[in-house]
């Protein structure tokens, strides 16, 4: 028969030293069930349908809300008429406006606020009018029946024909900035380089489409409001929607405990977060408002597009010499970061003493950009990666060699150290991995033999950014009398694990086994304060806090056990949940006969998040191959199989970790193969591909089965306790540069322009011919 | 490429005509019947004369072994009803316009967009949804799966991937990998699972031998 101790905790492993209050505890050595394959904890929730996320809430007397958009990307909006909507069946509130509960501003930006609904429309999908009705189907019945008058003004949806046209969108001009940055001299390293090589590239813009619509429930109780809201930060959504409505935040009160992906349009409260709880005040009653999915593709963000020019120049030996680097994005309608973090990988992955990037972000009449996995990276990886290809290929040198070759011991962009590196192992171990060299020779050597079936191999490989964390945060450990523990923490579990990694931490930190942590999260009314889940800062963020807060917990019991056996705190030590002194170990307590912690009923830890190291720069790494088959009468890729290799310091659950590699792979394959957002330019202006349908997202049929995620692990213990780092913008960095340039070496066609499909490619094939 | 701009607003199922609703119906006839309004009335060849909104058919749904007896609208579709009448909030709502999967039920065993179904039309029929997958509180063979395989993220995906994959299951209880490969790319997975999924059908396959 198993004892209770034995369902609990485990034994025979120790439990790590507890360090005395104040100061940092030590990396672990051995751990226990950190970095095994352990699934998730919130698995059963999700694979049952009794996790309710956001959309499923349903409350009594619920009703539902939508929003009637305008269809025009450039409009003044003239006249609204609600007349016939108003008395539509089940038609309980209508907003526009003119409505006085509605004369709010609406932050796009730090400077540029307009009126929640403003009359001038300045993209396809801008907030007109709202209702409110029983069913969704009748809020969308009186949403066609709104009439509006519309003066049509002149559009302007193309990047480049902006930054010229007379048309203005804001006062001022086109261009939102313009942001440079150089070091060393261009000019000489272009002087001193034996081979410069000069292309234009672009990406195309491509839009999030989590599963989960955007959207809320909103409900008040009085003067407080409580959104169920599918964003990846509950703080923040509550943070935005007490500025627009100017309340408390304490009357505020956000849960987000699931919600369906989000990739970084989600970090903040929406319009529809405050147009929901606008409805809900008017009529009374809980509103659910949810997007359809038209509206997500018009209005709630996007990658924007990247048209880019790189010149590089090298020497024969393959040291990089100079880099210069121009982008034009397009932050869309209001300032929202359109070149953001695009020259990034310029400045910092390859060691160059020579490097100048210009940045340009421009207005145009289209839907404001919003931070999209890895803002600016892959955008900028399409460009290098394809360019490193190419130098290497003019120097008779190959594509790893050539990157290892550039591998910097700082980061330049930060100019200072970086606590660890592991892109050296990235590129070289993964070469080794995926078998690199007898790949290469093997296609070539396939190639050779003739037939319109041609195989290539590629790579490329990155950093992010960022991925290091940091403050602040705050967690909440309880250990009750029993020996269970409750995780209370803020953050929210976008499906990358959070919620189970931070069930690990716990478990090995106190000797608990993870099935006994109930955990509470992502609710500004029950749980600690945390920024939003993104940036690849979530585990690296929360995981030390967690582990404060189970020493803590620890502490605290040992502080009960000194008084209980009149012992030295410093003299004792845990095995499982017994405390026993090191001196005699016949003195020992079980923690749950601890007359304390029965008497209290509950012990409780507090973490805070430290600071991260001064002058350092903590990033994570990562590298991709890739092999193809490219048919060359049809202009069919086919992507026979991936590797991916990540060093994010410690791997905390590898069952996850590889998930997130593989979810990242296929992301970037959309990005580099299936997406791309078609604006009607010279004509209607209007988004023309805005649904599944016509914007196709890779699905099972386009993406290889075998991929393989090989871990980089290099535990950092400068990074933070846990020696983790992020991963989940690194995985998709790389992909599509990886897949051009595998593609490259099939055909010996270079694709400068995402998406590479049979049409795009078919083009290049004729050209060449032609 | 035109666009019809109030055609921009418009949820699928949102805006169904006698004549189209009558199209979108297909063999279930019945349903027609069932709506007094329905039968009354005749569309004549310009005008299609909508039902009017609140207007309510008596339908009886089998979900998950239950019958259900229920006061819909004609347009309601079956997601809806599920969702938001029945509160089984398991089929999950991606696009409501049948490009993405979220919403697979099986109807007799076969997989079906839940969002391209009308209530009425699924009368008569077997429906299943995640629920059904359950036996009590204990997950079934390929719900066990998913969760062993990590073959999910942020799992909105999810429940219709597990219900596709089931139907395909029943069907063809020993799916070669490129059948799986097929069967399952009616399913968006937008956190991009699919090797995970495929190694959990393959591994549900043998846990329902
Ligand atoms: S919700 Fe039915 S297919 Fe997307
Ligand atoms: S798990 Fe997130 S969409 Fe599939």
């Amino acid at each position: 028969m198993t004892t209770e101790k034995d369902i609990y905790y485990t034994k025979d492993i120790p439990v790590p030293e507890t360090p005395p209050p104040g100061e940092e505890p030590a990396p672990w050595k051995r751990t226990r069930i950190i970095g095994k394959r352990v699934p998730r904890v919130d698995g059963y929730e999700r694979v049952s349908g009794t996790a309710v996320y956001p959309s499923d809430v349903i409350l009594p007397n619920m009703i539902h809300g939508a929003i009637l958009r305008c269809p025009h990307p450039h409009a003044m909006v003239k006249k609204v008429d609600i007349s016939k909507a108003e008395k539509m069946p089940g038609v309980r509130a209508v907003i526009t406006g003119d409505s006085p509960e509605a004369d709010l501003m609406w932050p796009y930006s730090g400077e540029v606020r307009t009126k929640l609904f403003d009359p001038h429309c300045r993209f396809e999908g801008e907030t007109v009018a709202a209702v409110a009705a029983d069913t969704p189907y009748q809020a969308w019945d009186a949403v066609r029946a709104i009439k509006v008058s519309y003066d049509v003004k002149k559009h302007l949806v193309d990047e480049t024909e902006a930054l010229t046209s007379e048309v203005s969108i804001h006062e001022g001009g086109n261009k939102v900035g313009v942001q440079t940055h150089h070091r060393g001299d261009v000019e000489k390293g272009f002087a001193a380089a034996d081979a410069v090589v000069a292309a234009s590239y672009r990406s195309a813009c491509e839009i999030h489409t989590p599963i989960e619509l955007h959207g809320c429930v909103a409900n008040w109780d009085g003067g407080a409001l409580t959104l169920w809201e599918s964003t990846q930060g509950v703080y923040s959504v509550q943070s935005g929607v007490a500025e627009v409505l100017g309340m408390p935040l304490s009357k505020v009160r956000v849960i987000g405990h699931y919600m369906g992906g989000a990739f970084g349009s989600k970090l903040q409260a929406g319009k529809y977060t405050i147009i929901a709880a606008l409805l809900a005040r008017k009529t009374a009653r809980p509103v659910k408002l949810f997007l359809s999915r038209e509206e997500t593709y018009l209005a709630v963000g996007n990658r924007p597009p990247a048209n880019m020019t790189l010149k590089a120049g090298v020497k024969k030996d393959g040291t990089l010499t100079a880099l210069d680097f121009t982008c034009t994005g397009a932050s869309g309608a209001y300032p929202a970061g359109g070149t953001a973090l695009v020259d990034w990988l310029i400045r910092d992955l390859y060691a160059c003493p020579n490097v100048r990037t210009e940045c340009t972000d421009v207005y145009i009449n289209a839907g404001p950009a919003r931070p999209f996995r890895a803002p600016g990276h892959p955008q900028a990886s399409w460009a290098l990666e394809q360019m490193m290809d190419a130098l290497a290929e003019k120097i008779g040198m190959d594509p790893v060699a050539i990157r290892l070759k550039n591998v910097p011991d700082i980061s330049q962009g930060r100019d200072r150290p970086y606590t660890t590196t592991g892109l050296r192992e990235c590129i070289a171990k993964g070469a080794e991995a995926f078998g690199w060299e007898t790949a290469r020779k093997a296609a070539e050597e396939h190639n050779r033999n003739g037939g319109p079936i041609k195989r290539g191999v590629g790579m490329g490989s990155c950093v992010w950014f960022v991925g290091g964390g940091g403050p602040p945060s705050t967690v909440v450990i309880k250990l009750f009398s029993d020996g269970s523990v409750n995780l209370n923490m803020g953050a929210s579990d976008i499906g990358t694990g959070t919620k189970t990694v931070m069930a690990l931490v716990a478990a090995e930190e106190l000797g608990v086994k993870p099935e006994v942590i109930q955990i509470e999260n992502a609710d500004t009314g029950t749980t600690q304060y945390a920024t939003p889940s993104g940036g690849s800062k979530t585990v690296p963020t929360e995981a030390p806090t967690v582990r404060n807060a189970a020493i803590a917990v620890k502490q605290e019991l040992l502080k009960m056990a000194a008084r209980e056996l009149d012992a030295e705190v410093s003299d004792l030590r845990f095995d499982a949940d017994d405390i026993l002194s090191s001196k005699d170990s016949s003195q020992k307590v079980n923690i749950k006969d601890l007359s304390e912690l029965k008497k209290r009923g509950v012990v409780m830890g507090v973490g805070y998040r430290g600071p991260n190291p001064e002058n350092k720069s903590v990033n994570p790494f990562a590298a991709q191959f890739c092999e193809v088959e490219v048919n060359t009468h049809t202009g069919e890729v086919e992507i026979l199989r991936f590797l991916g290799t990540n060093e994010s310091g410690r791997v905390m659950d590898r069952l996850t970790f590889d998930c997130q590699v593989l979810g990242g792979i296929t992301m970037g394959i959309g990005f580099g193969m299936t997406e791309w957002r078609a604006l009607d330019h010279g004509q209607t202006g209007k988004m023309l591909n805005k649904n599944w349908h016509d914007y196709k997202l890779p699905t099972a049929l386009d993406v290889p089965m075998d991929m393989t995620s090989v871990p980089i692990e290099m535990p950092d213990p400068e990074a933070n306790n846990t020696g983790a780092k992020g991963l989940g913008e690194p995985v998709t960095i790389p992909t599509a540069g990886a897949i051009a340039n595998a593609v490259y070496h099939a055909t010996g066609i270079r694709m400068t322009d995402t998406p590479i499909n049979p049409i795009t490619l078919n083009r290049k094939f004729a050209e060449k011919e032609g | 490429m035109k666009h019809d701009p109030k055609a921009s607003h418009c949820q699928c199922g949102g805006k169904i005509s006698r004549r189209g609703f009558i199209t979108a119906l297909g063999v279930g006839a019945a349903g027609v019947a069932a709506s007094g309004a329905m039968t009354a009335r005749t569309a004549t060849a310009k005008e299609t004369p909508m039902i009017p909104s609140g207007e309510t058919a008596r339908i009886d749904l089998t979900v998950n072994d239950r019958t259900h007896t229920l006061l819909v609208e004609p347009r309601w579709t079956l997601l809806h009803v599920l969702r938001e009448s029945l509160g089984m909030t398991g089929t999950k709502a991606g696009c409501e316009r049948g490009e993405c999967g979220a919403c697979t039920v099986l109807i007799d065993d076969i997989p079906r967009y839940a969002c391209l179904t009308l209530a009425v039309e699924a009368q008569g029929r077997r429906i299943v949804t995640l629920e059904g997958l359950m036996e009590g509180e204990k997950l079934g063979p390929v719900q066990e799966a998913f969760l062993e395989e990590d073959a999910f993220q942020c799992g909105y995906c999810t429940p219709g991937q597990i219900v596709a994959a089931e139907g395909l299951l029943r069907a063809d209880p020993n799916p070669s990998s490129e059948t799986i490969t097929r069967a399952m790319s009616g399913n968006l997975c937008r956190c991009g699972t699919y090797p995970h999924i495929h190694n959990a059908i393959q591994s549900a396959a043998g846990k329902r031998r």
